[in-house]
């Protein structure tokens, strides 16, 4: 498969997001030499971070063949604890906020889990489900108290600050998530589980996998990714705020499935989601720059997904 | 086990939905400080409509076992359409309510080819479409706005004889003379029969392709219709409306007892669910549950009412059929 990419690099969803990518950049480098500059290249990796934590949780979970729509509000009520604990406890124990904000996370991706893999409810509607009840619980508890919010100085660091004066810290976490999940995927029993589940649920059970405790895994993993995003984001933003989520839903998951992962499961690479995650990056901001208005935006986001997911599938059809 | 209870088992989830709707309407009714009167009701009728229409046309994807992200940004492209087209003299607004309901079902037909031909499955296609949708209607209206012409506003948000909603006749009239006439004809029998088993469907040569772009394009169509009352009921025109819808669409499909994994699917028990939803929403302000709650009830309501579903866990005879 390897040997076949460097061949023809547009025979894998990965080499043809790379492709496109590169297309992007020199197209966007010859309308304005600006689009070549480091400076500008490390911008669009340190905003390409947050949407490349959770398109990571979210291959997981989409491997399996199940969907996780809590993202906006697992991601929001991450931050939101985080800083108010972070807030709260002050100096040294500051730091038990992200804690806090990833355990927040965790809890909710297991609900998540045991609604999809326990009660065997559609993760389509369970997780949308969930994500209302989140949704109702910052609403009613922002509105009766005041929270006040502010990162600790640990989720300030790896949001906002930059390693060696140049390196966003936000993509070196980025990194770390994305070899913790090539290594789970490549590496583990977990991650042959995954792909098994995901290709046939009845068949890998009846190979004696516990197909329940790989869907919960995976999604605990989900919410975990999406707690890291939030807390960076919170970090970046020095503050959490209600609705941060929302702009982070759909790119998601337009990543994973255009970087060739198959939205029924059991097939699909790390390494396409991390090419789509930076191709929908790239292609926000380059838009941005040259004051194309959002509307046109959706649209030409909507028109890449059809276009390379309708690729792939006309291919493996053909 | 004889007809009549074998009818009742098959369609107890709808008949679960209809019931617990008249439990709350008639609490609805018992606590609203106005009293029951055709004019509360016309109120509760018009606040359900729109999601109702809505939800129909979800329900004829679901039907297929596919989903339709983009049914919110049909709807919301229609409103948009609406608010710029519905007005003028009579011959201009029958037009312009023309052209409404031709774009939603033209963005319904566009859903369907892609699924069809271009072989995306119904999530990612619709989810990638939703999003176009929504930008091509924030270039009809970037900021929401416009009007619409308040003779038929006023009409079909009114009250019939003093007696009966407008809104309600209406949907009863698009159901009766756009989804009976489908549903008894050889594409309506083959979405459900593709909707329980695809491969058989086809292999009994019935025309799947052409089931399923019918099935996305009369759910534009029905988006389109609720994108229009909205315009009656709100005046103008927004972009923004999509998402909510979408997400309600469903729930309302869920809560009237369809089977997300497609074949079986009640338009009635779609339409109780649309207006449970959003009677609960109106009981919780009357009943004084404060405004901030809210949100986080109707969370807990819908969770309970998908949790519904895991019952079926309990009637499980062999352990495989869990992964149905």
């Amino acid at each position: 498969m390897n040997t076949l990419a460097l061949r023809n690099p547009i025979k894998t969803p990965t080499g043809a997001v790379l492709l496109a990518l590169a297309a992007l950049l020199l197209l966007g480098g010859a309308v304005n030499s600006q689009f070549f500059s480091p400076t500008y290249l490390l911008l669009q990796l340190q905003s390409g971070a947050f949407l490349g934590v959770i398109a990571a949780g979210a291959t997981l979970v989409i491997l399996l063949g199940h969907i996780d729509l809590s993202v906006p509000w697992t991601l929001t009520v991450a931050a939101t604890v985080a800083t108010a604990v972070a807030r709260a406890k002050g100096g040294a124990w500051a730091e038990l906020g992200p804690l806090a904000g990833i355990a927040a996370g965790a809890l909710i991706g297991l609900l998540n889990g045991v609604g999809v893999a326990y009660l065997r409810i559609p993760s389509l509607i369970w997780t949308l489900a969930v994500n209302t009840i989140l949704l109702g619980a910052v609403a009613f508890h922002a509105g009766n108290t005041v929270i006040s919010s502010e990162p600790s100085p640990i989720m300030a660091a790896l949001g906002a600050g930059r390693s060696f004066g140049v390196l966003p810290n936000a993509v070196l976490v980025w990194v770390a998530v994305s070899v913790l999940v090539v290594w789970v995927l490549r590496r583990t029993l977990m991650g042959r589980y995954i792909y098994a589940v995901g290709t046939r649920e009845v068949a890998a059970h009846m190979s004696g996998i516990d197909t329940r405790r790989v869907i919960l895994g995976a999604f605990v993993a989900s919410g975990v990714c999406s707690a890291i995003a939030g807390l960076l984001l919170a970090g970046y933003a020095g503050q959490s705020y209600q609705r941060m989520g929302d702009p982070f839903l759909l790119p998601g998951i337009a990543a994973v499935v255009v970087g060739g992962t198959s939205i029924l499961g059991g097939r699909g690479r790390y390494g396409g989601t991390v090419a789509g995650v930076l191709l929908i990056t790239l292609m926000s901001s380059m838009l941005s720059l040259m004051h194309v208005p959002e509307a046109v935006k959706q649209i030409c986001y909507g028109l890449v997904i059809v276009v390379m997911v309708g690729l792939y599938s006309r291919r493996q059809a053909g | 086990m004889n007809a009549a209870s074998l009818h009742l088992r098959h369609h107890a989830r709808t008949l679960l939905a209809l019931g617990l709707l008249g439990v709350l309407l008639l609490a609805f009714l018992a606590i609203h400080p106005r009293g029951a009167s055709a004019a509360v009701l016309t109120a509760w009728s018009n606040q359900g409509v729109a999601l109702a229409l809505v939800a129909i046309g979800q329900t004829l994807v679901v039907l297929t076992s596919g989903i339709d992200i983009s049914i919110g940004a049909i709807m919301a492209l229609s409103n948009c359409v609406a608010s710029t087209l519905v007005q003028g003299d009579p011959t201009q607004v029958a037009l312009g309510v023309a052209a409404v309901l031709l774009v939603g079902t033209l963005c319904g037909v566009t859903n369907g080819l892609i699924i069809v031909y271009a072989r995306i499955q119904p999530i990612v296609a619709t989810l990638a479409t939703g999003t176009i949708y929504t930008g091509i209607a924030l270039l009809v209206r970037p900021t929401p706005g416009g009007e619409v012409d308040a003779g038929l506003s006023d009409a079909m948000t009114g009250t019939l004889g003093d007696l009966v909603p407008t809104s309600l006749v209406v949907l009863g009239l698009v159901v009766l003379l756009v989804w009976e006439p489908l549903r008894r004809s050889l594409t309506g029998r083959t979405l459900f029969a593709l909707g329980s088993a695809e491969q058989a469907a086809y292999m009994s040569g019935l025309s799947v392709d052409r089931a399923k772009i019918v099935a996305y394009a009369t759910a534009g169509l029905f988006a389109a219709m609720g994108g229009l009352f909205l315009g009656f009921q709100t005046a103008s025109g927004d972009a923004a409306i999509g998402l909510p819808y979408t997400l309600n669409s469903v729930a309302a499909v869920v809560l009237g007892g369809a089977a997300l994994s497609g074949g079986a699917a009640s338009v009635l028990g779609t339409i109780a669910g649309a207006f449970l939803l959003r009677t609960i929403g109106s009981l919780m302000f009357f009943t004084g549950v404060p405004p901030l709650a809210q949100p986080l009830f109707e969370g807990l309501v819908l969770i309970c009412a998908v949790a519904l579903g895991a019952t079926r866990l309990l009637r499980i005879r062999n352990r495989l059929e869990i992964f149905r």
